[in-house]
């Protein structure tokens, strides 16, 4: 692998990561529990949207074969899409909404903090971007997870049992494989055991806050990374891209 | 080719009074997005800075900006959106947080503060100038702007988040 074909790679699992994160939750939209949780959870599905937006269409210039962002997004299947287990999973309760909203968004802050100098300028032109807004989107999280973990007996056991249950897919956000090592040598790429300690701490934090417990040590399931998935993102793409496979070439 | 009598100066008073599509009391050039206009002897290129990476409106003020230069018979022009630096609202001119406070919309209090809404900042209502407002949500009707409510004349409001 060149550093070329990294840095696509790289780019693909950056955009994957916010496209479907911002599908998932987007399908709250007029279904949240009241109109300003609805606005919340539109903006930041839009600005996870944007940053896709921006990072698929970098990874289609490096690839350089005259594809468009809409291309990448629409027109790839499971096995080509390379974002983690963990936003592909279903939105169960909003407990579990926020589970999951709270352990990306932590680990998108340490990352963009990390990607806002790397050495490729529309990375780092991206991430500065980017970091801004996760930044709301962690306090957000943050706000909820404390909230429904130190209320009430019952918004307590669920905050506790989404935190478990999305629990295993969060080893997956810290594995590192050849692209990342060869970007990392080039002072690209994030090393990401390096925001590992960061991530857990602010996580325990958080935890604690609530009045939660952190999860035992499990055994962590990954492969989204390298595009093994599990059965949701299927379905999902079959929403996303009925529109495109359809009626190839559509256009407003 | 682009008239030899076009000047960059000449060509951002056009675009300077292209209204902000979700904020029309305010120009994009008054927020901060119109950065560059680059004349060469090809091409008249206009740079952009989004405000947000998924902002709705940059479609739309892409097409505003290809208009005007359109109608003003400046062609072939292009707009290219530069993500660096990072749009900040240190970037909006005084007389746009004035426009935007008449508008009914709090502007933005620190310049590129790292604190987000809600923690410790006295956003000062716009309709009755109290400081006694308080948050109701980290995100509004845009991406840009904050839920707020005032305590005093008991009006809600929006508050243009520091970014």
């Amino acid at each position: 692998m060149n550093t070329q074909e990294a840095l696509y790679n790289y780019c693909l699992r950056l955009g994957d990561n916010a496209l479907i994160h911002a599908h998932r939750i987007c399908e709250w939209c007029s279904n949240a529990p009241f109109i300003e949780e609805d606005l919340a959870l539109s903006n930041i599905a839009l600005d996870l949207i944007g940053s896709a937006q921006c990072f698929l269409k970098y990874a289609a210039e490096i690839d350089g074969k005259g594809k468009t962002e809409d291309d990448l997004a629409y027109r790839r299947s499971e096995r080509q899409y390379f974002n983690y287990l963990l936003v592909e999973q279903p939105n169960g309760d909003f407990a579990n909404t926020m589970a999951r909203l709270l352990l990306m968004s932590a680990f998108d802050v340490y990352l963009f903090e990390t990607l806002a100098t790397s050495k490729d300028e529309a990375i780092a032109a991206y991430a500065a971007k980017t970091l801004k807004e996760v930044k709301y989107h962690l306090a957000h999280a943050s706000d909820w997870v404390i909230r429904l973990g130190d209320g009430t007996e019952e918004s307590k056991y669920r905050m506790q049992k989404a935190i478990n249950d999305l629990w295993l897919f969060s080893g997956e956000l810290f594995e590192m494989d050849e692209t990342d090592t060869i970007l990392i040598n080039e002072g690209i790429a994030c090393n990401l055991h390096d925001i590992k300690p960061k991530w857990q701490n602010y996580i325990s934090s958080v935890l604690e806050k609530a009045t939660l417990n952190l999860p035992e040590a499990i055994h962590m399931v990954k492969g989204g990374k390298n595009g093994l998935h599990t059965e949701y993102l299927g379905h999902i793409l079959s929403e996303m891209q009925y529109l495109q496979r359809a009626y190839p070439e559509a256009k407003w | 080719m682009v008239n030899a009598t076009i000047t960059k100066e000449s060509v951002l008073a056009l675009l300077a009074e292209i209204p902000d599509p979700e904020i029309p009391v305010v120009s994009i050039q008054e927020m901060g997005m119109l950065r560059d206009v680059i004349i060469k002897d090809d091409l008249c290129e206009v740079i952009i800075t989004p405000t947000y990476t998924g902002c709705p409106a940059m479609g739309i003020i892409q097409a505003d900006i290809l208009m005007v230069l359109a109608s003003h018979h400046i062609k072939p022009a292009k707009v290219t959106m530069v993500y660096s630096p990072a749009w900040t609202t240190d970037w909006m001119s005084d007389e746009a947080k004035e426009k935007l406070k008449n508008y009914g919309i709090a502007p933005p209090l620190h310049s590129s503060c790292n604190s987000l809404p809600g923690s410790n900042l006295h956003i000062i209502c716009p309709q009755c100038g109290s400081k006694q407002t308080e948050i109701i949500s980290q995100f509004g009707s845009t991406a840009c702007k904050a839920l707020y409510k005032c305590n005093s004349c008991k009006e809600p409001f929006e508050y243009f988040k520091c970014h």
